[in-house]
Formats: C-alpha cells, sequence, structure tokens
C-alpha cells in the first residue's frame, strides 16, 4: 500500500544514519579545518576558532591580511567555555584550528597535552603589558599574545562614602559604618561553593601567595600558602565572618553582591568590570586597588585573554604571520576593544582607555596584580582553596582547617 | 507454569492459522514506481557512502572507512534481496544502535581503560614534537635578521642579513658569507648567487613548503652550541638554540646540557632517573587501574563510597516520596466528593511544567540562609543553613526534587485509579472489605502493575540526575579532604567533576570507570525490578 512512502522514510533514516556516522566516527565534521583538495591548490587557509564577542574584530583583521597575503581565514565560532575541550580533544586528531582564542590559565593543561606551538613576538613584545605576557608565558617560553586583562578591584559608591580609596581593610569598615551602611561590604563567595579568587587580594595582601614565584615570574608547584602568613589570613577570615563580624558570609553569591551593592545596602564591592553594568542604581561609582588587609599590598589574580597557535598546525608561518603582523598592532587591538571592551593588554591602548575614570582603576588594580596561575595543578587547587576558606567563613577552626587544606594540596601535587 | 504463558503476547501465534500472507518481496510485479522510488534513494545513498568513504579514506580514518563500506554493502544486500523482509525495517534502527549506542559504549569501555586526560592527550609521537617545541628557545641576544627563504636543487635554505652582510646557509651547511648578493627594499636579500630565493608569497600560500620552512633550522657555525637560524613567519629569522634531542633507536631523549636521559614511563611520559618528567604526556592502556584506583585511591575512595551511597539513597527516597505523595493527593482529589478537582488538579501540575533547573535555581534563592524566603517566612528569620549543612542540603535537595517531581506522580496515579475496574472493587465493598483494605490488596497492587515499571525508569532517571545536584547545590557542601567532592554529589555529578570538563585538571580514564560502573549499576538494577514487577502481573 504505503511501499514507497515506507522507502522514503526508511531513505531518510539512512541518510541521516550515515551522515551522523561521519561526525560519531570521527572522520572531519563539515565545520572542521581539514583543508579540502581545492584549498591547497588556491592557497593555504587559516583556520581560528573565535567566540562570538571577537569573532568580528578578528574578522576585520583577517580581510586585510588575506589581501595582503592571498591566504584566506576561516573564522568558526564556539561557545568560549568549549574552547578549551575542544582544543585539547581536536589537536592532537589533526582536525583542530591553526590559532584559537583562549585565557590564559588554560596554557599548563594546553601545554601538558602538547598542543601549543611557542610564539615569537620580536619586537612587538615591547607594546605589551609585562603582567600580560608573564601571564603567556609557562616556563620561560611564550606561547600565546595577548591582547586583553581583567581582574577585580574595590568599587565604592561615592555619595555614601566619598571618592577617596581607603588604604587599609579596617579604615573600609570604619568608613562605612560611619555612612550608615547595613553591611560595610559586600563580597561574593560564590554562595556555599567559595571563591578564592574574589578573597585574593586580601589573602596575598598578607604574604600568603598561592605558589612561591621563581625569579622569572613562573610560578612553581611549591604551595606559598602555609606557615604564619597564611595562618594569619584565615584568622582574618574567620574574625570577619559567620562566627566573628560577620561582614563576610557565604550567603552572598554574585547575584545578592551585585544586589547589595546597587540598593545601597553596602557601600563596597569587590568586582570585576564585568559586574558594572549591575550597577545602574548608584550614580557615583569609584573604583580603586583592593585595600590591604594583612599589611602588606593587595595582589588580586590578573585574568589574560589571548590568541593560541596549535603544536599541530599546517600554516605555522602563516599563523605567526597573522598574530605578530596583524593582530599585535594598535588598529587590530582597538578593533578586538571596540568589539568587546575589557582592559586592553597593548600599552599605548591600555593608557588611552584609561581616560576613563572606571578603566583606570581596574588598570590600576590590575598593575598591583599577579597572573592566575596556569599549571595544570590550579584545577585541584581552587576546589580544595574554596571549600577551605567557606569552613572557615562559616566558623570551622581557622588555623586547623586552613593547615589541613595545605597539607591535602601538597599531597595532591605530590 | 500457567502464569509464563500468558506472559508472552498472544497475538504472536495467531497469524500462523490465519491464511498464509504471501510476502511483499514475493508479490513483486515488474518495476512499477515504488521501485523507481526505492532505486533512486538508494542511489542516493551508496552516492552519500562513497562520498564518506573516501573523505574517510583522506583523513586516515581506517575504522570509519570500514564501518561505512560494510554498512552501505549490507544496505544495498537488504533493499535488494528479496529474502530480507524484515531487515528492511530493522536495518535503520539497527544502524543508530550500532552508532550511537553500541559505539559509544565501546569507545567509552576503550577510554576506561586508558589514561587519556590532562598530560596524557595525544600520542606518544605527539609528546616528542612538544617536548622539542617546548625546549627550543630564542638566544635572548639574538637581533631580528632580515631573512629570504632560498632554494637549491630542491634543498631549501636561509639568507640572512647580518650587519649589511648576506649570509646564506642550509640544513646540513652552516652559514657561509655570501658577498654578491642583492638586498631588497625591504631588507632582505632578493638575489643570491647560486640560490633561488623563494618569494614568499608562495611560501605562505603552500602548506608544504611551509611546513618545510618551519622545521628548517640552519647552523650559525660548526660548533652546535652555537645555535641555529629558524623563522617563525618566513622575513625574519633569529638564533634559537635547543638542548634536546630525540634518539629515535632508543626512543629517548636526552637534554645535551645536562646529560639527562628522559625514557618513557609505563604511565606515558618521558622520566628521568631522578623522576623528574616532562610536562607532556601520551596516552596508554592502563588496564583496569582505573578501575582499581577507584575503590583503593585513599583520597578518592572514601569520597567516591559516600557519593555512593547518597546515590542510591537520592534515587531511592526521591522515587519513594514522590510517588507517595502524589499518589496520596490522586486518591483524595480522585474522589468523587471534591470540588472543583478539574481546576485544583490543573494547579498541581504546575510545578511538573516549569523547566526543572530554572525550579532548582529559584530554591537556591529561596533556601538561602540570610536573604532566602523559605528562613524569613517559615523560620522566622532564624540562620538555617540549608545549603551549607551536609544533612540539611541533602535533605534540601530531597525536598526539591519531590516537589518538582510529585505532579508527575499525580498524573501519574490519576491516570491508572480512573483505568482500575470498578467492579472489583465494588465486589470487595460487597464482600465486606473496609476503605484500607480495599486500597491494600486491590487498588495498591493493580495501581503497581501500570506504574511500577515508570517507578524504575524514574529511579533510572534520579539516578543520573545531574540537573537539580548541579542547579541546586553543586555538589556542596564539599567533603574535607582534598577529593574535589561534596556531601549532596552523585555519582553522575561526581564523574562530572573527574572529567574536569567544568575547568581543572582532566581525568576522562577515571571518569569513563566511573561510567561504566553506574552503567552496569542501572543495568542490573532494571533487569531486577523489571523481574519483580513480572510478579506483579500474576496479580491479574
Amino acid at each position: 500500500m504505503n511501499k514507497p512512502m515506507a522507502l522514503v522514510g526508511l531513505a531518510a533514516a539512512t541518510t541521516l544514519l550515515l551522515a551522523g556516522c561521519t561526525s560519531g566516527g570521527g572522520a572531519p565534521a563539515a565545520e572542521s579545518a581539514a583543508p579540502s583538495e581545492e584549498a591547497a591548490g588556491a592557497g593555504a587557509e587559516l583556520v581560528i576558532w573565535t567566540d562570538a564577542e571577537r569573532e568580528e574584530a578578528i574578522a576585520t583583521a583577517a580581510a586585510a591580511f588575506e589581501e595582503e597575503t592571498g591566504a584566506t581565514v576561516t573564522l568558526v565560532q564556539k561557545n568560549f567555555e568549549d574552547l578549551r575541550n575542544d582544543f585539547v580533544a581536536q589537536v592532537p586528531t589533526g582536525e583542530g584550528p591553526d590559532i584559537t582564542v583562549g585565557a590564559h590559565d588554560w596554557l599548563g593543561a594546553l601545554v601538558a597535552a602538547g598542543v601549543v606551538s611557542t610564539l615569537d613576538l620580536g619586537e612587538a613584545a615591547g607594546d605589551f603589558e609585562p603582567v600580560a605576557l608573564e601571564a603567556m608565558t609557562y616556563d620561560g617560553q611564550l606561547y600565546a599574545l595577548p591582547y586583553s586583562l581583567e581582574t577585580i578591584a574595590l568599587v565604592q559608591n561615592v555619595d555614601m562614602v566619598g571618592e577617596e580609596a581607603p588604604a587599609t581593610w579596617d579604615e573600609l569598615v570604619q568608613r562605612a559604618e560611619e555612612a550608615g551602611a547595613e553591611r560595610p561590604i559586600a563580597i561574593n563567595t560564590a554562595g556555599e561553593t567559595g571563591d578564592g579568587y574574589t578573597m585574593y587580594g586580601f589573602q596575598t595582601s598578607f604574604g600568603a601567595p598561592v605558589f612561591v614565584q621563581d625569579e622569572s615570574g613562573s610560578y612553581t608547584t611549591e604551595v606559598g600558602m602555609g606557615g604564619e602568613a597564611g595562618e594569619a589570613f584565615a584568622r582574618w577570615l574567620h574574625e570577619n565572618g559567620t562566627a566573628g563580624s560577620g561582614i563576610i558570609s557565604t550567603t552572598v553569591d554574585y547575584d545578592i553582591n551585585n544586589e547589595l551593592f546597587n540598593s545601597g545596602q553596602a557601600p563596597f564591592t569587590v568586582q570585576g568590570p564585568w559586574a558594572m553594568s549591575a550597577f545602574t542604581d548608584v550614580p557615583n561609582i569609584a573604583v580603586h586597588p583592593i585595600p590591604s588587609a594583612g599589611g602588606e599590598p593587595a595582589a588580586p589574580f590578573v585574568g589574560v585573554q589571548g590568541f593560541y597557535v596549535s603544536s599541530q598546525s599546517e600554516n605555522a608561518l602563516l599563523a605567526q604571520e597573522f598574530l605578530v603582523n596583524h593582530l599585535a598592532t594598535e588598529d587590530a587591538q582597538r578593533a578586538l576593544y571596540e568589539a568587546d571592551p575589557r582592559i586592553p593588554a597593548f600599552t599605548s591602548l591600555a593608557e588611552e582607555v584609561a581616560s576613563d575614570p572606571i578603566i583606570a582603576g581596574f588598570l590600576a588594580s590590575s598593575q598591583n596584580g599577579v597572573p592566575m596561575p596556569s599549571i595544570p595543578e590550579m584545577g585541584a587547587v581552587w576546589d580544595l582553596w574554596n571549600a577551605a576558606e567557606v569552613q572557615i567563613i562559616n566558623g570551622a577552626d581557622p588555623v586547623a582547617t586552613w593547615n589541613q587544606m595545605v597539607s591535602d594540596l601538597e599531597a595532591e601535587l605530590g | 507454569m500457567t502464569q509464563l504463558q500468558t506472559s508472552t503476547p498472544p497475538q504472536a501465534s495467531s497469524p500462523e492459522r490465519t491464511p498464509r500472507l504471501e510476502s511483499h518481496a514475493r508479490a513483486w510485479a515488474g518495476t512499477g514506481w515504488g521501485f523507481v522510488v526505492k532505486l533512486v534513494l538508494m542511489a542516493l545513498v551508496n552516492a552519500l557512502g562513497v562520498a564518506i568513504a573516501i573523505s574517510a579514506w583522506q583523513a586516515g580514518s581506517w575504522l570509519v572507512l570500514g564501518a561505512i563500506v560494510v554498512l552501505v554493502a549490507v544496505a544495498d544486500w537488504v533493499y535488494f534481496s528479496r529474502r530480507t523482509l524484515p531487515l528492511k525495517y530493522l536495518l535503520p534502527g539497527l544502524a543508530f544502535l550500532a552508532v550511537f549506542q553500541i559505539f559509544l559504549l565501546v569507545y567509552t569501555a576503550y577510554v576506561a581503560f586508558t589514561n587519556y586526560g590532562t598530560g596524557h592527550a595525544g600520542s606518544m609521537e605527539q609528546a616528542v614534537e612538544a617536548a622539542l617545541i617546548q625546549d627550543e628557545r630564542r638566544d635572548p641576544e639574538s637581533p631580528d635578521y632580515p631573512l629570504a627563504v632560498v632554494e637549491r636543487a630542491g634543498e631549501l635554505g636561509f639568507a640572512i642579513v647580518d650587519d649589511g652582510a648576506v649570509r646564506v646557509g642550509a640544513a646540513e651547511e652552516p652559514l657561509t658569507d655570501a658577498p654578491d648578493a642583492t638586498l631588497g627594499d625591504g631588507g632582505a636579500p632578493t638575489e643570491v648567487p647560486g640560490w633561488t630565493v623563494v618569494p614568499r608569497a608562495t611560501i605562505l600560500t603552500d602548506t608544504d613548503l611551509q611546513g618545510r620552512v618551519a622545521e628548517l633550522r640552519v647552523p650559525v657555525s660548526d660548533d652546535p652550541e652555537d645555535g641555529s637560524i629558524r623563522t617563525r613567519e618566513g622575513a625574519t629569522g633569529a638564533v634559537y638554540t635547543s638542548t634536546l634531542v630525540w634518539d629515535e633507536q632508543a626512543q629517548t631523549l636526552t637534554d645535551t646540557e645536562t646529560g639527562t636521559v628522559y625514557a618513557p614511563s609505563d604511565d606515558g611520559r618521558f622520566v628521568a632517573p631522578d623522576g623528574t618528567a616532562l610536562p607532556t604526556g601520551w596516552y596508554v592502556g592502563v588496564g583496569f587501574d582505573n578501575f582499581v584506583r577507584a575503590v583503593t585511591d585513599a583520597r578518592l575512595a572514601g569520597a567516591l563510597g559516600q557519593v555512593t551511597w547518597w546515590t542510591f539513597a537520592f534515587a531511592v527516597l526521591t522515587v519513594l516520596t514522590s510517588f507517595g505523595l502524589g499518589l496520596l493527593f490522586a486518591l483524595i482529589y480522585n474522589h468523587p466528593g471534591v470540588r472543583a478537582r478539574r481546576v485544583l488538579r490543573t494547579l498541581f501540575i504546575l510545578p511538573y511544567a516549569f523547566p526543572a533547573f530554572m525550579s532548582a535555581l529559584l530554591w537556591r534563592g529561596m533556601l538561602n540562609a540570610e536573604f532566602g524566603v523559605i528562613n524569613d517566612l517559615f523560620f522566622f528569620g532564624a540562620d538555617v543553613n540549608w545549603l551549607g549543612d551536609p544533612w540539611l542540603a541533602r535533605f534540601a535537595v530531597l525536598w526539591v526534587n519531590l516537589w518538582l517531581s510529585y505532579p508527575y506522580w499525580f498524573l501519574v496515579c490519576t491516570g491508572a485509579l480512573q483505568a482500575l475496574p470498578p467492579d472489583t472493587i465494588e465486589a470487595a465493598t460487597i464482600d465486606g472489605a473496609g476503605r484500607w483494605r480495599r486500597f491494600r490488596s486491590i487498588i495498591l497492587p493493580l495501581l503497581l502493575v501500570s506504574t511500577a515499571p515508570l517507578a524504575i525508569a524514574s529511579f533510572a532517571f534520579n539516578f543520573n540526575n545531574f540537573t537539580i545536584i548541579y542547579m541546586l547545590t553543586e555538589g556542596g557542601p564539599g567533603f574535607p579532604g582534598n577529593s574535589g567532592l561534596g556531601a549532596t554529589d552523585i555519582l553522575i555529578s561526581a564523574i562530572y567533576q573527574i572529567s574536569g570538563v567544568a575547568g581543572g585538571a582532566a581525568d576522562y580514564g577515571l571518569a569513563s570507570a566511573l561510567s561504566i560502573l553506574v552503567f552496569i549499576v542501572i543495568g542490573v538494577v532494571s533487569i531486577l525490578a523489571f523481574r519483580q514487577t513480572r510478579k506483579l502481573e500474576e496479580f491479574q
């Protein structure tokens, strides 16, 4: 009766199945990098993975590049969160891109996976902020072209506590109390998950870095959080936690943090530039480096975004040419900034955009900062570190909990 | 024994007794339109198959090539043979099963026996390549030399400009002065006697040539200590030095500066005698190591044990509580005496109609100890730390999941109750059975016949209910110690954590091993449970 129809259905199903088979079985998927037959004759093709925010800015730089070299540039848009795992998984199979956008704290994992190539910026290196280059350096070798910095800073409500920055934690609390605020400061702990990232500025002001840095600025795997300094920070956390003054509590997550500041319940907060759009109800905002809690300058983590070159790239020369001579230029960097405003890693551009006092505040904070460690072991560190901080804030014995965390970490890192 | 027979479908034997139906294939009456359509469709399938086979051939994916050849051959045989009528209907489904289920399972099992993860992502060859890349460093003293790529009888070389003088060399031939060379406007040599200058545009658009230029190292002098010239983009060169040497025969990397020999180890890394290893490793088969590690590793085993019992407790308790509550409400709102039953029933479905992950996020906010509405309204503003205390957090997870899933059971039980045979219940009432007796001996057993398979499915679903855990507690509060797991983690969220997909160090081997264990657990529980439900059917 319906024989033709049944056959159509079957054939359609088979077709789908065969199409599915290719991606399931690991043959080159349609959007992947494998250059086709025609491309090899017509000129090389550079495949770049990017996220949506940066796609257009890169396309502008790519157009000039295409014109000059005759090569074609193919941009593949992906979710930023997927880039790292996809890059590690696909480069060894020969299907990855030539270049990918990425964050500097992936670097250790990328080096361990052997999927990134070194980069030589030559004279262009002098155009970039030192902390950005340091972040993209692993074991003395530069692996990526940095283009933006991000960090957290002290954000304050000028109408409540004035323009001036508090120099210390105690001064901050005192000024907030004089202003009659409900809470002196909103600090995001990611709820019960814990957020060592936000707390790190205060921690470094006690002289307890997460890892010891060697002379070149590279992190060693020696845990720096133990000993007297770390214990002092733990005690400070406990004193300001639920069992003490209650200023820091694990009930504050990202949204509550921003709500507390935006509604004027807290005149200070520690946040990054990405949260500024949430503060629409605060007319006058000032941004300053994080005040010291333990006496030494507070050094928050600096995150750096950049461009990595695949170690399996068949277009190593072309990729280097594109990055150094077409993306490491002021025009290209400005296009990237305009597409997705983050603090530029390109020094002259950073100085230019610093005419905005808020950006200047974040820039000043980043200049005090240290790159977030990029060694692969950092993943284990976050889990243990965040958990210990949450337990201390919630009233656990500070010194014992902290030292337990440090010794667990040392065991984990071997 | 009679019970067993009723469980086989009665229809199975009936066609045998009806007059024998001619097979569709045998009833073929020449080339009709159907055959033409079939021919066209099969041609399309074959064309697609050949296209895939060709690209698999080019990519060197022999597994895909073999699979596609077999699939196309089988498809042609099935659809053009007259003896394969049932297969004509089964083939697409079977092929889907093979590709999407069996392949995934086999692949996961394969990964479970390797150490694939951070630091073990590629092959040994790639690890060697990476080690050499990471080792080669630019001489900090070296300036950028303007450079041209030159060619002589198929051999590539570099011509550089050093202080106005041109020097030329090749891989086996250290740099020598080339006094008669001419320089172009850009500062790079344009003509070198004895050599042909390769235009830069040619290099940049020829992938093959690019690879050769990128790999070319021209020694600065006879002394290897002086390093060699390499170029990164084909227009400038600089002096690079490297200390690692790959010995293909011995399969070792030797550091010529310190004399350290890095030999491959069993777990896929290059290790020196003193135990230090190079950062990049490769993945190797590790046998049952991952399975053994899950139960013996002191850091992991304790946490995984806790996670395992909580996974069972969570799945069982969720099904029991939500089934119980759903049934209770179904009984109440099925009573003819309740007014506006339909409106009320609709209202009960609301939580079910709301996306689960949104509800979980909403509950996370409501359960916040300081700002949450639960503590404010029901606990007089007391700071009950719902999400921070291990037992309260477990309770909160169960509570929210109950809230999310009882409407489903309400719906199912209402339907099942209305389908119960009224005469059986009436007969029981006439025999003098009380309300409780009727429920316990008739309604519940009959209800379970239709709902027990759903309960098992619900158990399997909740055993892997990642969403609620991830959105409500993210597995927290964390266990003390360094497992990275927490009190409300279930196996699937623990696997997610261990796999490193969320960031941090990945261990796909261990995560795959755990996935296999979860698969086995769910499989065994399902088989046992379905056997039990068959017993329930005996009631009928």
